[in-house]
């Protein structure tokens, strides 16, 4: 994707992180995106994310498909890998990468079209095999490189740029999640940097596949009035089904004097969520009852968001391999070759 | 399929050089005691082959298992059978006509035989194999398994298969289930009297023990690509079920919990994912080699198909992959229990775009083995996915080959990557520049140092890697890209030469055709027409593929396709007149005979 090198002037006032770099050190190149794209938003949010979270900028991979959101990785923490590979094809890419290397913190950005049509077998499976992923959903119901076809994404009604209607039902990549049973589900919206930035804290720290949809209101091909992905239509429905709070582990202390009428979730990493329950029954632990909510708010047109489900005891992909600790792209060879011995004993089998 | 010209293709003798066939219904248990025999052969000595033609189904349908003997080592597939096992009534008719005049149908005279389907010039051998069974056996499982043994217990008799040879097998195999083993020796035996007590026994052409076999092995190709895999180190294996390459992942799951398993942690130092098809396998493949690990998938053309679009970001963001191809027939789902070469031009070329990529061509078990190995080697070296290509009669039948060595020193080449003590020491890292001497330039891996960061794209890059729509920038990358291939013809395994004194033309072939091939030129050669051999086992073609061209008036090329693949890429890649090359083509899935060649040949020259 077409990029400008941004230059780096950091400021001696900068906040310094655990690891001393300021937020500076974890953006990338500048954005080509539209001015106004709700994308560069959920850019800075993952950019203040990484950086609060002190996270080495080289155990960061970022995996990307094709579309504009498949664009940002080139935008953030260019000290790390990235790989902007085909178009829905990413979570196959991001599941060998996985694969070969349990130790990085793997980031996977998305959108509609890429999740949710061509690439929508592969995200499910990824789902399915809960790879340790942070995988992003930049969401707006539309094709913006080709120029504003309706994506899967797109409510029943709302009109494209030209006036005409969509008709077919759209996909939740949020109930999908759900009837898949993956073990992290978030939805935010883009220019809502204060509740995006911890959720996404808490979605790197998730062990398994933590999938947030995140709605990003394209400003040049969905953002009139018909359009229910627009920054007016999303500003007007949303609702917050959770004030997501993150703590890392050092602070796990301060986050168990909380208020009442707040939940707090022990993740494996032994970090916490906090959860405020806007509604005094909402449970994200509990799948029936978050189905049920959702369905509520999805019959009343309203746009739930917050961390919608959260399942900290299923097994990760690693877990179910019963792969080895170290990555396997660190296991020496010595270690992996059986010898001449053994093929020698092994072939008296083959007389 | 080539019966006007009667070829006789072998050199007649009573002792260890006869064919026999047999006709089964699939699904009846029929495959073990067809192993069984062909086992007890190679344990005799005796230079052996089996060929499984079997049908895509579970079971009911025709399937068949030729064994073919010959003491001079000759292991293409017969067309002469002398010895027809017929258990099938569905192709009782055809099995019968495909008898070699003088020779034998051994039969199952439980019930009478339809006098329609008499010949004359075959003599019929009946044994009461289901009535035998249902005498001795009660449970109704068993009295249809027995009967196979029955009929392999009379073989024995009739072609004086060694008893104890047989019988220290089913030890080998039934040892510690004492029901199981009684059976087999009974049924075993069953036959085995019958035979002996009403024929004679042996027939004219029988197995006499041999020493030919030395300390070499019995193994398929499949199984030989997964050992290949091990030992080259690679510990990320992707897969999606196929036929014929499904025993590859079996095979290499099998051995990596043999052989991987950390004795003290009793965790995987692999990790084998199915995935959801094939253009998930190949980006699983792609996301693992992208982050340092070794890699690969086994698939067949169906799953070549899907992965073309992730073969080409591969090819052009330079990632290593390891790809195993089991030809079957295509096009389409074709059939996908016959072997052809009918994906050579599609993996040649394999995506959308300038393309093009590195081929190795095994044509036997022993050399699935080593190419695999080398398969890792070449792709990491050149940072870009390698196809090997094998075949369903490869990798699924049973070969003789010699022992499989390993060299203890030998450290996989990894290619260029940078060390963390490497990106220290650099002033700035690009990924596609500066270049070697094969213009592969460095790699880094994630996880290593913020400095080697890059992002692999496989958008329009410039030569240092950065997105670019800019025509000359676009151009660099591509011809440098096209140099690099060429760069590789050096590395891939050279062609094989045999020349023949008074040669007067060439034959030039690939992979399994291989047998055939040296089988018919030594036919071509006692009738005085003598032909110098080229065996291509590497794609881009060596210098001496080119040579071996234009020192020969004409070359026949002998491949398994329609549409003549090799000779396109020949003449594709190479500066040999279209008219200097001839064509022997047979497709129809069925493993290559020499007498195919002998006769295409004869009538072209």
């Amino acid at each position: 994707m077409p990029s400008i090198t941004k230059p780096i002037a950091t400021h001696p006032s900068l906040k310094r992180n655990e690891l001393g770099l300021t937020i500076r050190d974890y953006e990338g190149s500048m954005s080509t995106l539209c001015a106004g794209c709700g994308h560069d938003s959920i850019t800075a949010a993952i950019t203040r994310a990484f950086w609060e979270l002190s996270t080495p900028p080289h155990m960061i991979a970022k995996l990307s498909g094709i579309g504009c959101s498949s664009k940002t990785p080139t935008y953030f923490v260019s000290g790390a890998h990235g790989f902007n590979s085909a178009h829905g094809r990413m979570p196959a890419i991001a599941t060998g990468a996985a694969a070969a290397n349990r130790d990085l913190l793997y980031i996977g950005i998305s959108g509609d079209g890429d999740s949710l049509s061509i690439g929508l077998g592969q995200l499910c499976h990824a789902i399915r095999r809960n790879i340790r992923m942070l995988y992003v959903i930049e969401n707006n119901g539309v094709y913006g490189l080709t120029k504003g076809q309706f994506s899967a994404s797109a409510d029943i009604g709302t009109k494209s740029k030209r006036g005409e209607a969509n008709r077919m039902g759209p996909i939740d990549p949020v109930r999908l999640g759900l009837s898949l049973g993956a073990t992290f589900i978030a939805r935010s919206f883009s220019g809502d940097k204060e509740q995006l930035v911890p959720i996404l804290k808490a979605a790197l720290a998730h062990r398994g596949f933590a999938l947030v949809d995140v709605i990003s209101p394209c400003v040049t091909f969905n953002d009139h009035e018909g359009s229910t992905k627009s920054y007016l239509s999303t500003r007007k429905h949303m609702v917050h089904a959770t004030e997501t709070d993150f703590v890392p582990p050092a602070q796990e202390i301060l986050a168990n004097i909380s208020p009442n009428g707040t939940t707090s979730v022990t993740l494996h990493d032994g970090s916490v969520v906090r959860f405020t329950r806007t509604p005094a029954h909402y449970d994200p632990t509990d799948r029936a009852k978050v189905t049920e909510y959702l369905d509520s708010k999805t019959a009343s047109g309203e746009v739930l968001t917050g961390l919608l489900y959260l399942d900290e005891s299923s097994a990760d992909m690693h877990e179910l391999s019963n792969s080895t600790e170290v990555p396997m792209a660190h296991i020496p060879y010595e270690t992996l070759c059986p010898g001449s011995a053994v093929l020698d004993k092994l072939q008296e089998e083959y007389r | 399929m080539h019966d006007v010209l009667r070829v006789n293709t072998r050199t007649h003798s009573d002792v260890n050089d006869f064919a026999l066939k047999l006709a089964n219904v699939n699904g009846t248990g029929s495959a073990s005691a067809n192993g069984l025999l062909m086992q007890a052969i190679f344990r005799m000595g005796i230079p052996v082959t089996g060929k499984n033609l079997f049908p895509s189904n579970i079971q009911g349908l025709p399937t068949w298992y030729e064994i073919r003997v010959n003491k001079e080592g000759y292991g293409a597939r017969a067309l002469d059978y002398d010895l027809m096992v017929a258990m099938n009534s569905q192709t009782y008719a055809r099995d019968v006509s495909e008898v070699r005049s003088g020779g034998y149908l051994l039969y199952d005279s439980s019930w009478p035989l339809d006098p329609e389907l008499h010949r004359d010039d075959v003599t019929f051998l009946g044994v009461p194999l289901a009535r035998m069974c249902n005498e001795n056996f009660a449970n109704p499982r068993e009295r249809i398994l027995m009967k196979n043994i029955a009929y392999a217990g009379s073989l024995c008799a009739a072609l004086d298969i060694d008893m104890t040879v047989v019988g220290g097998l089913l030890e080998e195999k039934f040892g510690r289930k004492k029901a199981l083993l009684d059976s087999n020796h009974k049924a075993l035996k069953l036959g085995y009297d019958y035979a002996r007590d009403n024929f004679d026994c042996p027939l004219p052409f029988h197995l006499a023990k041999m020493d030919a076999n030395g300390d070499k092995i019995l193994i398929d190709g499949n199984t030989a690509t997964a050992l290949g895999c091990l030992y080259a180190g690679a510990t990320v294996a992707a897969w999606y079920p196929i036929t014929p390459a499904t025993s590859v992942m079996d095979a290499f799951k099998g051995f990596c919990e043999e052989y991987r398993r950390d004795p003290d942690t009793g965790k995987n130092n692999f990790i084998i994912l199915q995935a959801e098809d094939e253009l998930a396998a190949i980006g699983m493949v792609l996301g693992a080699s992208w982050n340092g690990a070794r890699a690969f998938t086994s698939t067949a053309g169906p799953g070549i198909s899907l992965m073309n679009e992730l073969l080409g970001l591969a090819y052009y963001a330079e990632i290593p992959a390891v790809i195993i191809d089991v030809q079957r027939v295509g096009p389409s789902t074709g059939m996908p229990t016959r072997t052809q070469q009918g994906d050579l031009l599609l993996c040649a070329y394999a995506s959308h775009g300038d393309t093009r990529h590195i081929l190795l061509f095994p044509s036997n078990p022993g050399e699935c083995f080593e190419f695999a190995v080398k398969s890792f080697d070449l792709a990491e070296r050149f940072q870009t996915p390698v196809m090997m290509l094998s075949d369903l009669d490869i990798g699924m039948n049973d070969w003789v080959i010699p022992r499989i060595k390993w060299d203890d020193s030998f450290r996989p080449d990894r290619g260029r990557v940078l060390s963390a003590e490497d990106l220290e020491n650099a002033a700035k890292y690009f990924r596609y520049s500066p270049l070697d001497e094969n213009y592969v330039a460095a790699r880094t891996l994630p996880g290593v140092d913020a400095k080697g960061s890059y992002f692999t794209r496989g958008s329009g890059h410039n030569k240092l890697g950065g997105y670019t729509e800019t025509p000359s920038e676009y151009q660099e990358v591509m011809d440098r890209l096209k140099l690099k291939h060429q760069a590789s013809a050096k590395f891939v395994p050279a062609p094989i030469l045999e020349t023949r004194e008074g040669a007067r033309f060439g034959v030039l072939s690939i992979g399994g055709c291989d047998p055939a091939v040296r089988e018919a030129l030594d036919i071509l050669a006692a009738q005085g027409v003598p032909a110098d051999y080229l065996r291509v086992r590497g794609f881009p073609f060596d210098a001496a593929v080119e040579e071996f061209l234009a020192s020969h008036e004409f070359t026949f090329v002998i491949e398994q396709n329609r549409d003549a693949q090799l000779k396109s890429l020949l003449t594709l890649e190479t500066s040999v007149p279209k008219e200097k090359l001839r064509s022997v083509l047979v497709y129809g899935g069925f493993p290559l005979s020499a007498r195919h060649v002998v006769e295409e040949i004869l009538g072209q020259i």
